[in-house]
């Protein structure tokens, strides 16, 4: 059937059609609709898992099962999981293992910018890398096939365009996978240093015997336009150098990334006079080229920073530039803001009104750095916030008031070890929970506190406030972020105490269907002074206009937030 | 030759929807076609823009400076903000609702007010709606996205039925009427 699908739409058509019995992942853009669409083909069991780490190992276990077996992931994901990557290099399969990765150039979502090419080499792992929609397909459909012929984990290697881009999709059919049987074989699974040493020797023989095949499978091709330009790209580059630069140069064009070709290589710089590699973020193709011989032009034109587009391309390579229209004056920034009625609003106003030094985290809260908000003093991964205050606690003998914030399903990802930390080691840090019963930011994923698996059926919720207790934390509180006057009571004493201390704020996200929406709020203009302190929430829907606040009524979904902000009784009565 | 259409708006618009229909329409003409999506942080009440690009063949699946050939606007502020993406020629598709983004909540920066008459002096063939207004008439103000889809249609010599079928495959059931509803509304308007 022909379809209209995104990327990460494709590639769960391709694990249906592949037969794969088993999908495990964690959410993270832009991987995260892989695994959603994957759960609506009933014949695939899919898994929200607590991080990428167990993600992996679930899938690695699936696959020893004899059963095909998939996880997906964003970039910094797998970091998470690079421990069970880099040994299931050497373990290789029993049924087909893929493992998708989804880099994000330009960080429309991230918190940095890697290239997870590196893993597939560092790891000596096979890597695809499709370049659109179709490609998503048939390349997981490939990745199965090949990580059983090799016995090899299968890397699918996405980015953000790939991934969130539709384009049409030829549907197949659903094979009839025949699983393979479990039989004990310790020297191939079990990976103490004697048997590692030969599955290393295998490694290396099998990266030699992928390599071969790289030179003639069909995802790396040549387009031989006789022309004295070559571009050799792979991914969304591909599609970029042809919108730039059409028929008037030949292509190389690479879908096996890892290991890459060396004569069909040599083959294609032969036809051309000269050769440029175009490969967003770092120069991996590029340095191939080199250590193989063949000269090209890579980053000495190309950026190493951010996305490119088919107007750089055809600016480097013809010295033709976009024309277009500027607007005449200035447009004011409008950065991705804490939605309206967003229970972490509260906790941000706060936070900056004691002046607390916060250690932030990823997920939607990250958003608490924008001003008038602006309390957020460090982000840097999944589950940071934690394990950082108590470095930083001790580094400052608490000096400075500090706390940790993160999210639900960030402190089961990788906060609770922190926590586990902090009371063990006798550290005094004060850790916020901020529960809004939901994995926010990547769009509603269930996790293992809200008492839903990703099909959405009822299951055991992670309790807490017991699991705080139970690693060693006696002051656990729970507060409503709405309730500021708590909240701030809760805070002082909290951060004061020479012991550690977890506050749980709890009120589901605004944007969950379970969440109370009531009418807008009204300011009246009369009894508004103009103080602005109603600015102060940071809310999206009040703007100050002729001297007074305003409230937009088709973005208030009336929190009251303002109205508790407000000293002079200007703002109330739902409007109906 | 492929032509382009860019929907930028306000994450939470309903941009996603609006792309996901004119694709539809675009492939069941036969043709080849892209649409380039944004998810995650930016959908958060930030600048958002989707790509719907068609033709015999389409490689990118985002337009680059100066090639678009329509930019449907969800808000006022960010025709201006993609203006430079607009092809000479090209139209521009506006919903004259304001929504402040924050550096003017916060008194940083200043709304421009005169971005209509701004646009229509570089000889920008502009066509402002109020979409929002259309949208309640049909009985919901989330169905900005089809009011300005009408208007586009029109704006682009495309038939209704076209775009009926397309809504009734990519909308859930229980809208198709008010969104129909919406998308003819704005295809009188446009």
């Amino acid at each position: 059937m022909r379809k209209l699908m995104l990327g990460n739409e494709a590639i769960a058509e391709g694990i249906y059609e592949s037969g794969c019995k088993i999908v495990s992942s964690y959410p993270g853009t832009p991987s995260t609709e892989i695994t959603e669409y994957a759960a609506k083909y009933d014949e695939v069991y899919t898994e929200w898992a607590p991080n990428e780490k167990v993600a992996v190992e679930v899938a690695v276990g699936a696959s020893i099962g004899g059963a095909r077996a998939f996880s997906a992931m964003k970039h910094v994901g797998l970091n998470v999981a690079a421990d069970p990557l880099f040994t299931s290099a050497y373990t290789g399969v029993n049924g087909g293992l893929v493992i998708a990765v989804a880099d994000d150039p330009g960080m429309h979502s991230s918190q940095n910018e890697q290239d997870s090419r590196h893993y597939a080499i560092a790891a000596k792992i096979p890597m695809l890398e499709p370049a659109d929609s179709g490609e998503c397909l048939d390349m997981t459909k490939k990745a199965f096939e090949l990580s059983e012929k090799f016995d090899t984990p299968v890397l699918l290697r996405l980015t953000t365009r790939i991934s969130h881009s539709q384009s049409i999709v030829e549907t197949g059919s659903k094979i009839e996978y025949v699983q393979k049987p479990y039989k004990k074989n310790a020297e191939k699974f079990v990976m103490v240093p004697a048997n590692a040493r030969s599955r290393h020797a295998f490694v290396e023989d099998r990266m030699e015997r992928f390599a071969e095949f790289s030179e003639t499978c069909e995802f790396n091709f040549i387009e031989d336009n006789k022309k004295p330009v070559g571009v050799i790209c792979s991914g969304i580059c591909y599609q970029y150098a042809k919108e730039a630069l059409g028929d008037s140069v030949s292509y190389l064009k690479l879908g096996i990334i890892n290991p890459l070709p060396i004569q069909l290589i040599h083959d294609f710089a032969a036809k051309c006079e000269q050769v440029y590699v175009i490969e967003e973020l770092d120069p991996v193709i590029e340095t191939w080229c080199r250590k193989i011989g063949v000269d090209v032009k890579g980053k000495e034109c190309f950026t190493l920073l951010g996305e490119y587009s088919s107007s750089m391309i055809k600016e480097v390579l013809t010295g033709e530039k976009a024309s277009y229209c500027d607007y005449d004056a200035s447009v004011p920034v409008r950065p991705p803001v804490l939605c309206p009625g967003c229970p972490h609003r509260g906790m941000f106003y706060v936070f900056k009104k004691l002046g607390l030094m916060v250690n932030g985290d990823i997920g939607c809260y990250a958003l608490g750095i924008a001003p008038p908000l602006a309390s957020i003093d460090t982000t840097v991964c999944m589950g940071y916030s934690v394990s950082g205050i108590h470095g930083f606690d001790m580094a400052t003998d608490k000096k400075v008031k500090s706390v940790a914030i993160l999210g639900d399903s960030t402190f089961i990802h990788s906060g609770v070890t922190g926590l586990i930390n902090i009371a063990y080691n006798k550290g005094t840090s004060t850790v916020v929970i901020l529960d809004n019963s939901i994995t926010g930011m990547t769009g509603h994923q269930q996790n293992p506190t809200t008492g839903l698996t990703l099909k959405g059926d009822p299951t055991v919720a992670v309790d807490v406030e017991s699991l705080c207790r139970s690693v060693g934390i006696n002051r656990v509180t729970v507060v409503d972020p709405y309730d500021l006057e708590k909240v701030e009571e809760v805070l002082k004493e909290e951060t004061a105490i020479d012991e550690p201390s977890v506050i749980i704020a709890r009120r589901p996200c605004i944007l969950l269907k379970t969440a109370k929406i009531l009418p807008p709020k009204v300011i009246d203009p009369d009894k508004c002074k103009g103080c602005k302190a109603c600015l102060k929430a940071g809310c999206p829907c009040i703007s100050f206009k002729d001297k007074k606040a305003a409230i937009d009524p088709t973005l208030c979904v009336g929190c009251e937030l303002c109205e508790k902000l407000c000293k002079f009784d200007a703002i109330g009565g739902n409007r109906q | 030759m492929t032509e382009t259409v860019m929907i930028v708006g306000v994450g939470g618009q309903g941009t996603l929807l609006a792309s996901r229909i004119l694709g539809y329409v675009m492939m069941k003409k036969g043709l080849d076609v892209k649409i380039s999506e944004v998810h995650g942080m930016s959908q958060r009440g930030g600048s958002v823009v989707t790509y719907v690009r068609y033709g015999d063949k389409v490689y990118s699946p985002i337009a680059d400076l100066g090639t678009a050939d329509m930019i449907i606007s969800f808000e006022r502020l960010e025709a201006a903000r993609w203006l430079p993406y607009l092809k000479q020629g090209g139209k521009i598709v506006m919903n004259t609702q304001k929504i402040d983004p924050m550096p003017v909540i916060t008194g940083v920066s200043e709304y421009p007010d005169d971005i209509e008459d701004n646009l229509r002096g570089k000889g920008i063939c502009v066509t402002a709606v109020d979409a929002l207004s259309l949208a309640e008439a049909a009985g919901t103000a989330k169905a900005v996205n089809t009011v300005l889809l009408g208007v586009c249609a029109k704006q682009s010599g495309f038939s209704r039925d076209m775009f009926y079928d397309a809504i009734e495959n990519t909308v859930k059931p229980k809208f198709i009427e008010i969104n129909k509803k919406a998308f003819d509304l704005g295809y009188d308007a446009g």
